[in-house]
C-alpha cells in the first residue's frame, strides 16, 4: 500500500484533566475528500488545531508523507503544504478581498524589504496578483476584488476564506465547517467547487456538521466521539455503522 | 499632472516656511521636523498591532550612540548618525527576544520596563553616558563648504533644510515599505495574526522586522536631535515624551500614513504658537490630556478622518 499523504498516529491532546483527543489514528490518502465528523465536543476542531500546528500534541504524531510535522509552528506546517481555514469568518476584515488573497500568496512570493524599496520585485508582485486573482476567480469573487472583506455577505466570506487558502497552492487544505451558515443553494455550489478543487489535485480534509454535504461529498469519512475514533469508512459504511448511529441518536440534536 | 504639482507646491512651502518665522520659531521648526520622523516611525511599529512605550527611549539610544561615536571616536557626524540609527535597531533586535514573547497589553508594559532599564543604565553609568547630567558639547554637523556657499549647520534654517531633506527621504522609505507586500503582511498580522500564520507568515519574524525598522528610524531622529541641541540627558527621553508621541499618534489617527504626522504638526503648532503666545506653556500636559480625551470622545478616528471626509466629498462632489 502506498504511503498516505497525511497520517495521524495515536494522537492525544489533553487540556488539564480533559482529554480532548484520545489516541486518534487515521490516514488521508492523496487526492481524496476526507470528512471528519462526530457529535459536538468530539474533538474534531482540536484535531484540526493539532494538525495545523496551532497546538502541540500531548502525545502521538502527525506525519506528512512520512515527515513528522506535529510540534512545528503553524507557519512551518503551512510551508510544508498543509493550509487550513478557520471556523466562522476569520478574515482580514479591514483589507480588500484582493489583499486577502494576496496574503495567501505569501509563501510563494516571499516579500523582501530591500527589493521592495529598489522596485526590483515587480515581477513577483505581478505573479502574486495573477495567482490571487486566479484563486478569487475560482470561487467567483473576482468581481468583488476591491470590496472590504468585512463587508461581504456571509457566504462570500466563507468562500474568501477558502480562496486565501487556495492562493497558497496547498497540497492539502483543512476546512473547518465550510458550510456553516450557507443556504442549500450555496452549499450545493460550494460542494461543486470542492470537487473541482479535488480534481485539480488538492487533497481536502474537512470537519462538517452538515450530514447531507458530508455524505454527498466525501470519499472517506472518519467519525469521532469523545476524542476517540468511532468508525471509518466510505459514506455508505458510515451511514449504516451501528456505533455511529448510536452516537448520533444519543445526541440527535447535533445532527444538522 | 496635478499630483506632481501638489508635491512641488508642498516642497516650495517647506522651503519658504522658515523665512517667515522668528529665530525661536525656526528652532521649533527643526524640532517639529525631527518629531515628524519620530511619530512616523512609531506608526510603522504599530502596523503589526503592537503599541510600545519604549519608542522614545529607543530614539535616545540613537542619540546617545551617535553622540558618543562622534565624541569619543571622532567619527564624522553624518556617519555617526547612521551608525546611531544602526545601534538603535540592534538594541531593538535584542529586546525583541524577550518582548515578543508578549502581546497586546503585556507587550506595552514590557516595552515600558525595557525602556526604563535602558534609561537607568544611562543614569547609573557616568562613564560613558555622563550619568543624570547626560552628554554635553556634542559635535554639531560640520560646516559644508559648497564653494559658492558655506553651509553653517548651527543656523536653524540650514539645519532645518538638512533635517527636512533626510526626514523626507526616510518618510519615502517607510511609505515604500508600507505600500509593498511587506507592508501588506504587517497589516495582515494586525487584523488576524492566526490567519496570517496559517498562510505561512512567520508572525514573530515580521513583528520583529517592523520593530527593528521603526527603531532604526527613531534612532536616526534621536541622532538628528542630539547633534542639533548639543546636549542630551536621560530625562530628554522619559515617559512624558512618550506620552506626547502617543498623543500625536492618537489625535492624528493611525489608520493612514499621514495621520500621526498631522497630529504631530497640529499639536505642535497649537502648543508652540497658541499656548506660548498666551503664556500657558506650563499647562501643556493638562491641555494635551484634555485634547486627547476630547479627540477620543468626538473624533475617535483622529484628524485623518476629517481629511478623508473632505477628500472623498471632493471626489464625489
Amino acid at each position: 500500500m502506498s504511503r498516505p499523504l497525511l497520517e495521524v498516529a495515536k494522537l492525544t491532546m489533553r487540556f488539564g484533566g480533559l482529554t480532548a483527543v484520545d489516541e486518534l489514528s487515521f490516514r488521508v490518502e492523496q487526492g481524496a475528500i476526507h470528512g471528519l465528523i462526530g457529535p459536538n465536543g468530539a474533538g474534531k476542531t482540536t484535531t484540526f488545531n493539532v494538525i495545523s500546528g496551532f497546538y502541540k500534541p500531548t502525545a502521538g504524531e502527525v506525519r506528512l508523507r512520512g515527515e513528522v510535522i506535529s510540534g512545528l509552528k503553524m507557519s512551518q506546517v503551512a510551508r510544508r503544504g498543509v493550509v487550513r481555514t478557520f471556523q466562522h469568518s476569520t478574515l482580514f476584515a479591514e483589507l480588500t478581498v484582493r489583499e486577502n488573497a494576496l496574503v495567501g500568496t505569501h509563501m510563494a512570493f516571499r516579500p523582501r524589504i530591500l527589493s521592495a524599496l529598489l522596485g526590483s520585485d515587480t515581477q513577483d508582485r505581478r505573479a502574486a496578483q495573477a495567482r490571487a486573482e486566479e484563486a478569487l476567480d475560482f470561487f467567483g469573487l473576482l468581481a468583488l476584488a476591491e470590496v472590504m472583506a468585512g463587508d461581504l455577505p456571509h457566504g462570500h466570506q466563507r468562500a474568501l476564506g477558502m480562496a486565501v487558502a487556495l492562493a497558497a497552492r496547498p497540497e492539502i487544505v483543512l476546512l473547518d465547517e465550510p458550510f456553516t451558515g450557507m443556504n442549500p443553494e450555496e452549499t450545493r455550489e460550494m460542494m461543486e467547487l470542492m470537487r473541482k478543487l479535488r480534481d485539480s489535485g488538492v487533497t481536502i480534509l474537512l470537519v462538517e456538521h452538515d450530514m447531507h454535504a458530508i455524505m454527498g461529498l466525501c470519499d472517506r469519512i472518519t467519525c469521532m466521539s469523545f476524542g476517540k475514533l468511532l468508525a471509518e469508512g466510505n459514506p455508505q459504511e458510515i451511514r449504516n455503522h451501528p456505533e455511529v448511529i448510536r452516537a448520533y441518536l444519543g445526541g440527535a440534536r447535533h445532527v444538522a | 499632472m496635478p499630483r506632481g504639482l501638489a508635491w512641488l507646491l508642498l516642497a516650495l512651502v517647506l522651503v519658504a516656511l522658515p523665512h517667515g518665522l522668528s529665530f525661536s520659531q525656526q528652532e521649533i521648526l527643526v524640532f517639529l521636523t525631527i518629531n515628524v520622523l519620530l511619530v512616523a516611525s512609531y506608526r510603522l511599529l504599530t502596523l503589526t498591532g503592537e503599541w510600545s512605550l519604549g519608542h522614545v527611549v529607543i530614539m535616545g539610544v540613537g542619540a546617545y550612540a551617535s553622540a558618543l561615536l562622534s565624541k569619543r571616536l571622532g567619527i564624522y557626524v553624518p556617519v555617526a548618525m547612521l551608525l546611531g540609527a544602526g545601534v538603535a535597531a540592534l538594541v531593538a533586535y535584542i529586546l525583541s527576544f524577550p518582548l515578543f514573547r508578549m502581546k497586546g497589553f503585556y507587550f506595552l508594559i514590557g516595552s515600558f520596563a525595557a525602556g526604563e532599564v535602558i534609561r537607568l543604565l544611562w543614569k547609573r553609568f557616568r562613564d560613558p553616558f555622563g550619568g543624570p547630567k547626560g552628554l554635553k558639547r556634542i559635535e554639531g554637523m560640520p560646516d559644508l563648504d559648497l564653494g559658492v556657499y558655506a553651509l553653517d549647520f548651527f543656523e536653524p534654517i540650514t539645519y532645518y533644510y538638512f533635517a527636512a531633506a533626510v526626514v523626507a527621504f526616510c518618510l519615502w522609505i517607510m511609505w515604500r515599505i508600507e505600500r509593498s507586500p511587506v507592508g501588506l503582511t504587517f497589516h495582515a498580522i494586525h487584523w488576524q495574526d492566526k490567519l496570517a500564520e496559517a498562510s505561512g507568515v512567520n508572525v514573530r519574524a515580521y513583528r520583529t522586522r517592523a520593530f527593528v525598522l521603526a527603531s532604526g528610524f527613531a534612532g536616526f531622529s534621536g541622532a538628528l536631535l542630539a547633534h542639533y541641541i548639543g546636549t542630551i540627558n536621560p530625562n530628554s527621553f522619559d515617559v512624558e515624551q512618550m506620552v506626547f508621541v502617543l498623543t500625536w499618534a492618537i489625535v492624528g489617527g493611525t489608520a493612514t500614513f499621514y495621520g500621526p504626522i498631522l497630529g504631530c504638526i497640529v499639536l505642535t503648532v497649537l502648543n508652540e504658537i497658541v499656548l506660548r503666545e498666551m503664556g500657558f506653556e506650563q499647562m501643556r500636559p493638562l491641555v494635551y490630556g484634555l485634547i486627547m480625551i476630547l479627540s477620543v470622545l468626538f473624533l475617535p478616528k483622529g484628524l485623518e478622518s476629517v481629511v478623508q471626509r473632505v477628500l472623498s466629498a471632493r471626489k464625489t462632489g
